[in-house]
């Protein structure tokens, strides 16, 4: 019940702010421009294997906007809250910390899903001048959203170490974009290290998924980087009990 | 109701409250004193379950803190120095919110949330933004959220800081009247507040419970602390010599006006009647003989210097 309180507000906050509507605005401009400029690409130079063509290239461009964009919605998540004192009261009220986080994440990914949710609009325009495949649409946008909440789990997790904002999501963007440049430079790095850097590597685990397959490991792999942003989360809402409220 | 035994609190290598013990029972008002930095808030935020204590123990209405911290947050309401708000909310929406988050059950809740309003003075402005509210009215807020759900504890760090004389006066007169059935721990600076908001107080001092009792009871312990106005018609250097002789008489003083002398002793009656007679002795009219209780302030005052007094 009290994750459900907090997922309300939080999901308020994000509209009452005019915040959801900006990021929205954004993504969904950014995700037609991309689609457009795709479409006409494959159409002029690639033919039409729109699996291996067209979606590829637009699941690969969105996971690019979101990496931009998730730090938004979730920078204020804690921060927000530490800066105000407001989670002081909430550490007095009988919810756990658990429920304050999984609340709070809840929202997060309820805009995030709607965000992804319009975007189904582009390929249903394309559907009514030539067949689409729905499998590799679904791959895709299962890609996208783990990959999403991926990213939402970490920016939550930086959330909850600061009361600025704006350290919240310079650190998720930056943390976000070394995982992005992390296999980049294969030639340059020694081989062991690229081996080392590839598993974890959040980026890398999307291909699959962009060209319309699921493989449960990517799956799992996700998942469990989210799991583990969200222990992190937790751990450091609970080292208020030694470090006090700073 | 509130019960600490010997609470620690370690930050690292800092001790914040070092073997803190006090009770406030049911239907007490009690004041929680001691200077910037002493340890209150440190006391008050692991007694509303926000960190445990390193060391010690604490309950709230019979929910140990540690082994029970839900039961034990249900059971207190807690008002945070600088009341914090969600600017975006209105009132009524977070009073809402926080019923939900203390588990007010959705049919009581409306009622819950009137209740608070109405004993707050919160019905007009119920509809506002918090955050377009006058600091008055944002500090009701926070004492609203606290009372929700009707805790028979609460735990008010600071209530009136930074608010207008006419605001604080407000503010003490809602404090006095959630007393009742409610145990009430409520710390300020301000000491005339306490005393005219709480039958008891307890002392905190560089971490540690330095006093604890009834303001009477802490003049007492302090020994030499009846003071005595007197006036006389003489004049005021040989009146001051005379009294200075006076056996029971500890020290004199000059008054706070021309007319008035004041005068300190352990025993009440005796350094009354003995004040008298030295007057009576010269022939000297006694104009006043008045008994004046110390004021808390410097009962306080006088508690923290005496460990340096009996350190040197």
């Amino acid at each position: 019940m009290s994750a459900a309180a907090i997922f309300a507000k939080e999901l308020r906050a994000y509209f009452t702010s005019m915040l959801a509507y900006a990021v929205l605005s954004i993504f969904l401009v950014l995700s037609g421009y991309y689609f457009y400029t795709n479409l006409v690409f494959f159409v002029l130079m690639g033919g039409m294997d729109l699996p291996r063509g067209l979606w590829q290239y637009q699941f690969h461009d969105t996971r690019q906007i979101l990496l931009f964009v998730i730090p938004f919605l979730t920078m204020r998540l804690f921060a927000e809250e530490k800066k105000l004192g407001t989670i002081e009261l909430l550490w007095t009220y009988p919810v756990r910390d658990g429920a304050l986080m999984f609340g709070k994440y809840a929202a997060c990914l309820a805009v995030i899903s709607l965000m992804l949710a319009l975007t189904v609009v582009y390929p249903l325009l394309l559907a009514r001048v030539y067949p689409v495949a729905a499998g590799p649409l679904v791959a895709g946008y299962v890609g996208l959203f783990l990959l999403a909440a991926a990213f939402a789990a970490c920016g939550l997790w930086a959330s909850s170490l600061t009361d600025s904002q704006l350290v919240a999501g310079t650190v998720t963007l930056g943390m976000l974009l070394f995982f992005w440049i992390l296999t980049w430079n294969q030639a340059a790095a020694s081989e062991w290290l690229i081996a080392l850097l590839t598993p974890v590597s959040l980026f890398d685990r999307f291909h699959t998924f962009a060209r319309g397959a699921i493989d449960l490991k990517d799956v799992v792999f996700l998942i469990v980087s989210s799991v583990f942003f969200l222990a992190l989360t937790l751990f450091t809402l609970e080292s208020r009990r030694w470090r006090g409220l700073t | 109701m509130i019960t600490a035994s010997n609470l620690t609190k370690v930050f690292g290598t800092v001790t914040a409250i070092d073997d803190v013990s006090f009770h406030v029972s049911a239907g007490e008002v009690v004041g929680f004193l001691g200077p910037n930095g002493a340890g209150k808030t440190t006391t008050m935020r692991i007694l509303a379950g926000i960190f445990p204590p390193t060391r010690g123990a604490a309950s709230i209405a019979g929910h140990d803190v540690l082994a029970d911290p839900m039961g034990a947050r249900r059971a207190v309401g807690y008002f945070p120095e600088y009341a914090p708000f969600y600017p975006d909310l209105s009132v009524e929406q977070y009073l809402r919110f926080v019923g939900c988050l203390k588990r007010i059950a959705r049919r009581r809740r409306g009622s819950a949330v009137a209740d608070v309003l109405t004993s707050c003075g919160l019905e007009e402005v119920a509809r506002r933004l918090i955050g377009k509210l006058s600091k008055g009215y944002r500090q009701r807020v926070g004492l609203a959220q606290a009372l929700l759900g009707d805790p028979p504890v609460l735990i008010l760090d600071e209530p009136t800081t930074g608010l207008d004389p006419e605001q604080v006066v407000e503010i003490r007169r809602l404090i006095a009247s959630f007393g009742g059935t409610r145990a009430v721990l409520f710390s300020s600076h301000i000491l005339w507040e306490v005393e005219a908001v709480c039958s008891r107080v307890v002392v905190l001092d560089a971490g540690r419970v330095i006093a604890e009792g009834t303001p009477e009871a802490l003049t007492a312990k302090l020994g030499a602390h009846h003071r005595i106005i007197v006036r006389v018609d003489a004049p005021r250097a040989a009146v001051l010599e005379a009294l200075a002789e006076v056996e029971q008489i500890r020290t004199v003083e000059p008054g706070p006006d021309a007319l008035r002398i004041v005068a300190e002793t352990d025993d009440c009656e005796a350094g009354c009647r003995a004040l008298a007679e030295a007057v009576q002795a010269r022939g000297w009219t006694l104009l006043e003989l008045r008994h004046e209780p110390l004021p808390l302030e410097e009962i306080f005052l006088r508690l923290l210097r005496r460990p340096q007094e009996l350190k040197s």
